[in-house]
């Protein structure tokens, strides 16, 4: 029989536990409305410019003298593959979703007989990739500190990636994030950013624009911060996905305490009336015996 | 001809103004241009700047440090990569950006070279201007 003394610490110890899973859920939840905000806020920009990427790039990518991060550097050796995942765990399998998929990725790439190298965003993916791949890691991003990732962020790690293609250090890159769709669905997402590849749209094809310097100058000038909105874009959209997942993965932690209280609240009861019963037993034997 | 054309300005971050215009100057890579109404489609670059736009409800000043600029016969939309509001600009905002194009000069090969220049000698121009 169990003691009835373990068991009050037990549910004790679970009501506990649901009291930080449900702190930790209501947290996520403003800091998700927070990113989901950020996203919004970022996606004219992002739209705007792939738009009039995209229609540059239909006229000029097909001559020579389409620029190397449009055209490629003309061979597709060697991958660099930069992995986006959070800072911290709790949170379903948001980080292992991403990793999972670079993973995936980088072994087909190997197979190929490609070169593989890895930048990681974000602690959690370094920790999950660093015995595999661990000595292809070329660079660590580390947002532990920024609270609210800005342009600057994604700034900075388009001008490293850049530097390093413009070296050429590899020749293709992508990026792997989680999409948000909803709370409760976050899509791992990879994306090639390097030779950039845009969705041409039909829809502007109407306006015949002036381009001013010549299209050349500009796509020369707009395709590296194409490529650091691309990152931008992909930062905020994997941080409103890191507060999803870790709001549904709290909501489900909070229900499942619960639901433990509510079978070891049964269990203490039975147990108490188990031992009161004896008790009675005891008591009325003892009295017949007399 | 339309009066006035719909005004955008927006960063990667947020969109920072949206209002009617009758009249926008902007700092273009090949010199300042002055946007009227019902203009000829044109895409062009900016260098780092300011932005001018008068309107019915008065005129606003924004600092730019570089982005483009699509303006069609309805509107003029400037996506720029870092914007403030003219009134509110601090120096030290736009620091970083000038440090990094000193550092891109530095290093830039002899065929970018003369653009890199132009874009710190635009900066220095810029900042000397809002003291």
């Amino acid at each position: 029989m169990p003691n009835l003394k373990d068991l009050k610490n037990r549910i004790e110890s679970v009501k506990n536990t649901r009291k930080i899973t449900k702190a930790m859920q209501m947290v996520a939840a403003a800091k998700l409305r927070r990113a989901q905000d950020a996203a919004e806020e970022g996606r004219p920009y992002t739209a705007r410019m792939n738009a009039v990427l995209g229609g540059l790039a239909a006229s000029v990518g097909g001559s020579d003298s389409a620029p190397k991060l449009l055209a490629g550097s003309g061979s597709d050796q060697v991958h660099l593959l930069i992995v986006m995942t959070g800072e911290r765990g709790l949170c379903g399998g948001f980080n292992s979703s991403i990793v999972r998929m670079a993973r995936a990725k980088a072994q087909e790439l190997t197979v190929a007989g490609k070169t593989v190298k890895m930048i990681t965003v974000g602690k959690k993916g370094r920790d999950q990739l660093k015995r595999e791949y661990g000595d292809v890691m070329v660079n660590h991003v580390d947002l532990t500190g920024i609270k609210r990732i800005g342009y600057a962020n994604a700034h900075e790690i388009a001008r490293d990636v850049l530097g390093r293609f413009d070296d050429g250090e590899f020749d293709v890159a992508t990026i792997f994030y989680n999409t948000f769709v909803n709370v409760a669905v976050q899509d791992p997402t990879e994306q090639q950013i390097i030779p950039a590849s845009f969705e041409t749209t039909d829809d502007d094809a109407g306006t015949v624009y002036d381009y001013e310097p010549g299209e050349d100058e500009i796509l020369k000038d707009l395709l590296p911060r194409g490529v650091a909105t691309q990152i931008f874009s992909a930062l905020l959209e994997n941080g409103a996905s890191e507060q999803g997942a870790r709001m549904s993965a709290m909501d489900n932690a909070t229900r499942n305490a619960g639901e433990m209280i509510d079978k070891l609240t049964i269990e203490f009861n039975r147990s108490r009336q188990a031992i009161i019963t004896n008790e009675l037993i005891e008591i009325i034997s003892g009295a017949e015996a007399l | 001809m339309a009066d006035t054309m719909q005004f955008d300005l927006v960063s990667p971050e947020r969109s920072l103004a949206s209002l009617q215009a009758t009249e926008v100057m902007l700092p273009g890579a090949e010199g300042d241009m002055t946007v009227l109404p019902d203009h000829a489609p044109v895409i062009t670059t900016l260098r780092p700047g300011v932005v001018k736009v008068s309107g019915p409800e008065g005129e606003a000043d924004f600092v730019v440090t570089g982005g483009f600029v699509e303006i069609t016969s309805e509107g003029v939309s400037v996506l720029a990569e870092q914007a403030h509001a003219g009134n509110e600009v601090k120096k030290a905002d736009l620091e970083s950006a000038y440090t990094f194009a000193r550092e891109q000069a530095e290093k830039a090969s002899d065929e970018d070279k003369s653009a890199a220049e132009k874009l710190v000698a635009d900066f220095a121009q810029l900042l000397e201007d809002m003291e």
